[in-house]
Order: C-alpha cells, then structure tokens, then sequence
C-alpha cells in the first residue's frame, strides 16, 4: 500500500536512509527505516546504542547536521506531506508546534546562559506571536502543568540551579508549550536516576492525557515500552528487524534478535529459579560503516544459515499489524 | 550576577599587582651595579638629584626594607623624576597615557567588530571557501610582527600613495573639524597595524569556539524549537561562544601592550610605549620602571574587567 | 537493564555514532597512534607547505654562507643601498654591505633564538607542570598562583627592562654575542614557560584519575616512574603544539627586541636590526627593509602552520 494515504497517520517514515559521511567512508547509522505513527498513540523505538533510534528521531524534525549527514533516500510523510524537501522555514513551522523532542540528556539540553522561563518563553513568543510578558506568564503556567513548585519564581532562574530530573521536566514542559501533535522523547530517562525515571514516564503519562498527543518512545529499555506503549518497533544495525503490538512483541517475539533483547530484561520472579542466569545477547553491533551483506543480525544469530548472509530479508507480515525482517 | 562576585575578583587581584611589583623590584635589585651609578656620567644629572634618590631609594638596606620603601613611595603618587624631561615620573604618564589607550581602544574596537563576524561565519560553513580564506588570512595576521606591518603600511600609504602621514603629530595646528580629521587621519596606520595583528588572533579563538559551542546539545534544542538559523547563531551559539572568548582575550593583553609599543615607536606616536623606548634609550630609570609598572597595572586592569564581563556573561560562574 | 551488550561507551549524538565507527574502523586496521598523527598531518596542506619551506630556510641559512661566501662586513660605499642585482642578489645596505650574506647569517641568529628559547620554556613549563600536577594543595594552588601572576606580565616592557638593566654586565661576562644571545634566550623562555605548565598540569589531572595510570599505581610503579613513563607521553602531544608556536613566538620577540635596538649589538645582523636600520631608507631602498621583514614573516607563519597541523593531527576527535 505504498500510496494510500490514511487518514489516521500523523507520521509516516517510508525507506528513510540518512547516512554521515566521515574520514574512512559512509556511515549508514538509518539504512533503509519504515515506521509510522498514528494520533494519540504511543509507540516504542528500541534497539542497542548506536542502532540507529536516535539519528531516525533527528531526522524527522531534520535535525542532522548536513554535511556530514545527508538523507540518502526515503520520504518522511508528515500528515501526507514529506518534510524531506522542505525549505528550512517551512520547517521551523512544524518544529516544536507540531513535532517537538526531548533528548536523553537535560543537563546539557538547556542553554546555560538564560533563565528557563526565557528558553520556554522564546518558543511561546515565536509560534504564538505573544509578547514577552504574555509568554513568560505562559512559561510559569507550562512550569506548572509539570508539576514544578513554585512555578512563578522559578521561570527566573538558570538551569543550572535545577536538578536533572527537574530539566527534563523543564524540557518537557518546552516542548508541549505549543502543544505538538507528536512528541519524539529521545531516551528520556535514561541519564536520570532510576526513581526519577519513573515519575518523568508518569509525568508524560499525564502530558499525554491532557494534551492527547502521540508519542515517539526512544529507549533501549524494554521495561519502559511494556509500560508505556501500544506498538512497538525494533532496529537493529539501521535497519527495522520487528514491529509489532506491543503484548504481541512480548508474548510471542519473532526475530532473534528481539528475543534476546526480551531476554535480557531482568525479572524479579525467575531470578529465584534456578536457571536465573540474565541472558545477553553475544557479539557487537557490526560496524554500519561497511555493514555485511544479507541479514545484519547474522553474526550474532544463533539460527543464523547460509540464507541470512546472502540477502537483506524484508519485513513480512507475520499477523495483522505484526511484521518482522527474518527468513525464520 | 552580584556585588560579591566584583568584590571578589577585586580582591584577587590585590595579590596579583603585588606579586608583579615583587618582581619588577625583584629585577630592578638583582640588576648588577647600581641602576644610579650611570646617572653620575649624565652631565644633564645635578649630583644634589643623584645622592636624594639613592637616599631615597635607601640602596644600602635590605632589600625587603628598600622594597617596601619603593612600593611605599610608588603607592603615594612618588615615583620618581625624570631626568631626560625634568619633570615628575607620574606626570610625564598621565600626559602620555591617553593617546596610548585611546589607540590601543580604537584598535580592539577594530579588532573585535572584524574578528567576531569573520570567526563565526568560517565556523558557521567550517571547510567552506570562506572559511579557508578567512583562516588563511587569520594566520597571515597572526603570523604578521607589528613592525613589519607598520613599515609596509608606510611604504604603501605614506610613501607610494602618499595619502597618510606617516609621523603622529600632537601639535597639529587646525581647528575644528580640520583638527579632527587630521588627527583622525593620522591615527588610521597605527590602529590598523594594531588591529589586524589582534584580529588575525580573535578570528581564530572566535572559529574555535563557536566550533565547540555549534555542536552542544542546547543548540539542538534551540533548531528544534523552530527558530530561525541565523537566531540560533546569533542567541545560542555566539552568546555563549563568546564566554571563553572573553578569557582568551585577556590572555591576549600583554601582547596588544607589546605591540602597542612597537607601533608607538615606528609611528612615533606619543604615548608611553615610545616613552619607554625613549627612557631606555637615554638611560631614565625611574621612567623605565613606572612605565612597566603602568603597563603590569593596566594588564591587571583589564584583567579584571574581563573577569567581570565573564561574570556577566555566564551566569554560572557569578553564582558559585 | 535490556541492550545488554558492551556496544559502545560512548552516549550517542547523531555525529558521535559514526566517529564511533570511524574509530572501529581504524582500530581494525591497526595503525599506530605515531603513524596515524602522521598520516593526519600529511594531510594538512598548508601544514606540509609550511614544513618544507621551514627546511628550505633552514638549509638555507645554515649552508647558505658556504655557497655564498661574501663577507657580512665588506663595506664597499660605491655599491650602497643598491637593489638586487647578480653581484648583490638581495642588494646592499647604505654601507654597501652584502644583504643575502646578511640575511643568512641574522636568519641562523633567530632560528637558534626560536628554537633555543622554545626549550627553555618547554623544560621551565613542564617542571612546573609536573610538579602542580603531582602534588596537591597549597604547592598546587602556589604554582598556579604564580603561573597566572606570569600571564599577567606585560611581557614586552618586561623584556625590555631586563635588556636594559642586564645587557652591559652581561656583554662582559659572556662576549658581545654570546651574552646577548643567552639573555635574550633566557629571559623569553622565563616569559613563556607558562601555557606550558598549564597544559602539563591538565593532562596530569585528567589523566591521573584514568585508568591505566591507577593501574600503574596499583603496580607499585612510583611517582617518578608514573610522570615519565605513563602520563607525560600523553601530554607530549598538545605540548609539542604549544612548543612550535613557542619558535614562532621567540623569533618574533627577538626580532620585536633587535628593531628596537635593545636585542643584539647593532653591528651583528639579525633580521630585526636591519629592520631597523633600513626603516630611514623606506624611500629610496624599501628592499632593504622588504627582504628581512619578508623573512621573518615567512618564518613564523610557516611555523605556525606546522602547529597548526600538528595541533588537527593530535586530535582525532574531528570527523571532517
């Protein structure tokens, strides 16, 4: 169905490859990515650092330095229409009003040398055409809505007198000031203290409940997308190797690779058993410099037959809404 | 931003002004024979002159005592005659002063309002034609010794195009707007062989820097925001860019001081770098020493005040 | 949690992924660290352009002399201020002096200052590096102190009182060269040591806490062994860097302290005296004045582009 167009999709990452070009040749950290999102839902990226989860996310709101970076092929359908070609003005009008982002890391996501009601103030004030008492006040009630006390003093000070758990929820609080139709959060919780982490996953928990917005889920934490999320997508190497529901993906995981990733999540209740050995999946992530033809996972894949080497296998439908990239 | 803060820096650089006159007097002691003695071949050098400095420079006590006597007498105001202008130490400074720092002033100005432009630009577009030019260039006057500039400069616009004066001249007689421009007009070749000696350096710290800063994850933020590039450069990326621009410059005033000498003399304009070369030249001690304690002063001056600009500047560091 | 494997240390920024894998990469082809800052710097153009123009130089004015054998004293008033010709391939002065055998012999003068006064701040930096780095507290805090105190000197005027109050005692104890040789290599390596000892002292506090130094340390290995054997050759790179910018520095000083005639004697020929000399002949002979002040330039800024080189080729964090 390459050219139906439903109605019901905000993003549509169609054959998306961004690939960096360094010293020693072409980096293709997105080799080739399919991922769509509808309204309102909650959908997981995960993968192994350096999969390339977070250069997809960049990509969508073109976030990639060009050069090194560049968009080598596919289409990033917003709403039906691809943000590829866009001039950079057009595309300063979907950022933050109607796609916004949160990085993994809030100590160093803020600019140290203005207040953070400036730094939420200056989006408000930019696609809201507020003035600057009107969106300072705007900063305060965003400050607010994330639970901040004492939201009014505090749009006054620097970042650095937050902690990093209160900057991210700074950060989110910037990003849903011109309440967006999709919030990418690029590992959110991962630099966070584990208690942190969950109260900022309840906090867009609520954000989303209140402003009905989806959700682009980054993380390598299987924990976290069971959850948090309805659909689920699993990369591997720059390349999707699963997508599926997401008590689908648990109960019955197909690609090898999502296997061991299921795997590796400690559990509490076969950690008394006997064989509570925590599984990891052996080998790295192969190198996207010169990525090894046929299937990327082969190397590390315990099933892996000559087949898997000689082709790249492409996503299948295995059940409805349920594809994986495996011969198996 | 806060008056601690000022207070603060003000007091450190207490200790660093003492720390330098300890050497310079460290230097002025340890220089062999008496610093005086020649004085006495000077004919122009009334013996009665020579007997009340070494009185006053007490040269037969120790040398903690003669430097406290010395750093005495140079905090009073008391430093000393000059024998080649018969007239105070401290007097003959302040006439001179001004035209020092009003050249040095102009040149930063120069410098900087160049420099901060070009530097962020090549670094906007690293690796661009622009960029490798301006690189190229910033080398060229970094690697450019202000003597050799000045003669050039001589050579083309005083010699060949016969355009500027290549004499500063204080006793210009025009009135009104003529004695503006002339003086103007006369300024315009040790300024620019100033400036483009500091430019070649800014343009380098300011690329660098902004290098460092374009790629932090709080620029990401601010395109993902939705603002326009050239915003993104102008409130997040130079901005902060600017912080430890602010550091390096300072770092960079010893140098402008020194070439403001050698300018002062090829262009013999009057200010306290020719009068230091002139003292040295006619053997005035007392002249030499005052003119390098201003010099050691005005660093530590704007040393400060840069200290405080960067206390301005980030807001992080006022806090601490 | 989940991931599992050791992929990567590093967070991933969308540039850091690929020079993750760009570092992969080259670590499979195993090239070592030496060959690799070689092949970097081969690279740098303007970096290979400047080192073999500084060997031309060098050859140059160290062979020079025996293919040219004309004496840098033979005045000869029939022939003076001429410009270039075959019997005089660079001119003469306004005594007829021969300026090519001149410039070769003022060329080894400030290359040997250059190189020379680089050592002396090298080995004054790196001690006190060292020893801020390895000890703490009040040591630390001290040195630190006083390397900022050095920073804060107006280094020009400093130099120039020390030429000026040591440079007869030390013209009769060591000859009319070889004083001022050694004074004038002192006195700016004693100005210069502290970027150095700033560096040194850095790596040492990031490296001190790295991995393989604690490993040594667990060894027993003891804290002399630690500097020499683990932490300075980590330092060595940025040190060599502020070392060659150090050359250019020196020659500039030199030739800043010749023009004005407080370096050498006025009748030994180094590229800043004749500077000097010919600045009064501006009109009538610029070529006097254009070769040695071309000279020097050239100098410097091929230097500086060899640091500059070398600085991109010890960092190999730049992806391009």
């Amino acid at each position: 169905m390459p050219d139906t167009f439903v109605p019901d999709t905000l993003l549509d990452i169609r054959g998306l490859k961004t690939w960096f070009k360094t010293e020693d040749g072409m980096v293709r950290a997105v080799d080739g990515v399919d991922l769509h999102i509808d309204r309102g839902e909650t959908v997981g990226v995960v993968g192994e650092s350096g999969c390339g989860k977070t250069v997809t996310a960049r990509s969508v709101l073109k976030l990639i330095d060009m050069p090194p970076g560049r968009f080598e092929a596919g289409q990033i359908l917003w709403q039906g229409r691809d943000l590829i070609p866009l001039e950079q003005a057009e595309m300063n009008r979907i950022r933050a009003r109607e796609i916004a982002i949160i990085f993994q890391e809030p100590m160093t996501s803020l600019n140290p040398v203005y207040t953070v009601g400036d730094q939420i103030a200056e989006v408000i004030a930019l696609h809201q055409k507020l003035s600057p008492r009107q969106a300072m006040a705007g900063a305060a009630e965003m400050l607010r809505l994330v639970n901040i006390p004492n939201p009014q003093k505090r749009v006054h000070d620097y970042p650095h007198q937050f902690s990093g758990g209160m900057r991210q929820r700074v950060m989110i609080a910037m990003a849903l000031s011109c309440q967006p139709k999709l919030l990418i959060a690029d590992e959110p919780t991962t630099a966070l203290d584990v208690t942190i982490q969950a109260q900022i996953l309840e906090l867009m928990q609520e954000m989303k409940e209140k402003f009905g917005m989806a959700i682009m889920l980054i993380t390598h934490a299987m924990g976290v997308v069971a959850e948090t999320c309805q659909r689920v997508t699993v990369m591997y190497a720059g390349k999707v190797v699963e997508e599926a529901p997401v008590e689908a993906l648990f109960s019955d995981p197909r690609h090898p690779y999502t296997q061991g990733l299921i795997r590796s999540i400690p559990r509490i209740d076969r950690a008394v058993s006997r064989q509570a050995r925590l599984e990891s999946i052996q080998g790295t992530v192969p190198s996207l410099l010169n990525p090894p033809a046929g299937c990327r996972f082969a190397a590390r894949c315990k099933y892996a037959m000559d087949i898997c080497t000689q082709g790249i296998p492409p996503l299948k439908e295995v059940a409805p809404g349920h594809r994986v990239a495996c011969v198996l | 931003m806060n008056r601690q803060y000022i207070i603060r820096r003000l007091l450190i650089a207490i200790p660093s002004l003492l720390g330098i006159s300890v050497i310079l007097f460290g230097i002025l002691a340890m220089a062999p024979g008496d610093p005086f003695e020649e004085l006495a071949t000077n004919p122009a050098i009334p013996p009665e002159v020579r007997m009340a400095l070494r009185a006053k420079f007490g040269l037969d006590d120790p040398v903690w005592q003669r430097y406290l006597h010395w750093f005495a007498a140079m905090m009073q105001g008391d430093w000393g005659f000059s024998f080649q202008s018969r007239i105070d130490v401290d007097k003959l400074i302040l006439q001179r002063l001004p035209v020092t720092l009003i050249v040095v002033g102009a040149s930063q100005i120069l410098a900087i309002s160049v420099a901060i432009p070009v530097g962020v630009l090549a670094a906007v577009r690293p690796y661009s034609i622009f960029d490798q030019i301006a690189s190229t260039f910033a080398m060229i006057g970094f690697s450019l010794p202000t003597f050799f500039t000045g003669l050039v400069l001589i050579l083309v616009f005083s010699i060949q195009l016969d355009w500027l004066p290549f004499v500063y001249r204080a006793d210009i007689n025009a009135t009104g707007w003529a004695f503006y421009a002339e003086h103007i007009k006369q300024s315009i070749m040790p300024v620019v062989v100033l400036g483009l000696a500091q430019a070649g350096t800014l343009v380098r710290f300011m690329r660098s820097s902004v290098l460092d800063v374009i790629r932090l994850d709080y620029v990401t933020t601010a395109r993902s925001k939705g603002i326009g590039e050239r915003k993104v450069i102008v409130r997040h990326v130079v901005r902060n860019a600017l912080i430890p621009v602010v550091t390096l410059i300072a770092l960079q005033l010893p140098a402008v001081f020194g070439g403001a000498i050698v300018t002062e003399q090829i262009f013999r304009v009057p200010g306290i770098g020719s009068l230091l070369i002139a003292a040295i030249l006619a053997n005035d001690t007392p002249v030499v020493m005052g003119v390098t304690f201003v010099f050691a002063c005005l660093v530590v001056l704007f040393n400060l005040i840069a200290d405080i600009l960067y206390g301005w500047l980030d807001p992080r560091i006022s806090f601490r | 949690m989940a991931g599992s494997t050791p992929a990567s240390l590093s967070a991933e920024a969308p540039v850091q992924a690929p020079a993750v894998a760009a570092a992969q990469a080259r670590k499979a082809r195993s090239i070592s660290p030496a060959l690799e800052t070689w092949r970097r710097f081969r690279r740098h153009v303007l970096a290979v352009t400047g080192a073999v123009v500084l060997l031309i130089l060098v050859l140059a004015v160290l062979v020079g002399p025996y293919l040219w054998p004309v004496a840098i004293n033979d005045i000869d008033f029939a022939a003076k201020l001429q410009g270039p010709s075959l019997a005089h391939p660079l001119g003469t002065d306004d005594l007829g002096q021969d300026l090519l055998a001149r410039m070769m012999y003022g060329g080894r003068i400030s290359l040997a200052v250059g190189f020379a006064a680089m050592l002396v701040a090298l080995t004054v930096g790196v001690l006190v590096g060292s020893v801020a780095g390895m000890s703490s507290g009040w040591v630390d805090a001290f040195l630190m102190w006083l390397t900022d105190l050095f920073l804060a000197l107006p280094t020009l005027p400093v130099l120039l009182l020390v030429m000026y109050l040591f440079r007869d005692s030390m013209k009769k104890v060591m000859g009319v060269e070889g004083g001022a040789f050694i004074l004038i290599v002192v006195v700016i390596g004693a100005l210069r040591w502290m970027p150095v000892a700033r560096l040194v002292r850095a790596q040492f506090l990031s490296l001190r806490e790295k991995e393989f130094v604690e490993a040594a340390r667990a060894l027993g290995a003891s804290k002399v062994r630690q500097v020499v054997q683990h932490i300075l050759p980590n330092a060595l790179g940025p040190v060599i860097v502020v070392g060659t910018i150090d050359v250019a520095a020196a020659i500039i000083f030199e030739s800043t302290l010749s023009f004005l005639g407080l370096g050498f004697p006025s009748d030994v020929p180094t590229w800043g005296s004749m500077l000097r000399d010919a600045k009064d002949y501006l009109d009538i002979a610029a070529h006097w004045a254009l070769f040695p002040g071309a000279a020097i330039f050239l100098t410097v800024l091929a230097i500086n582009f060899i640091g500059d080189g070398l600085r991109d080729a010890f960092d190999p964090r730049r992806v391009l």
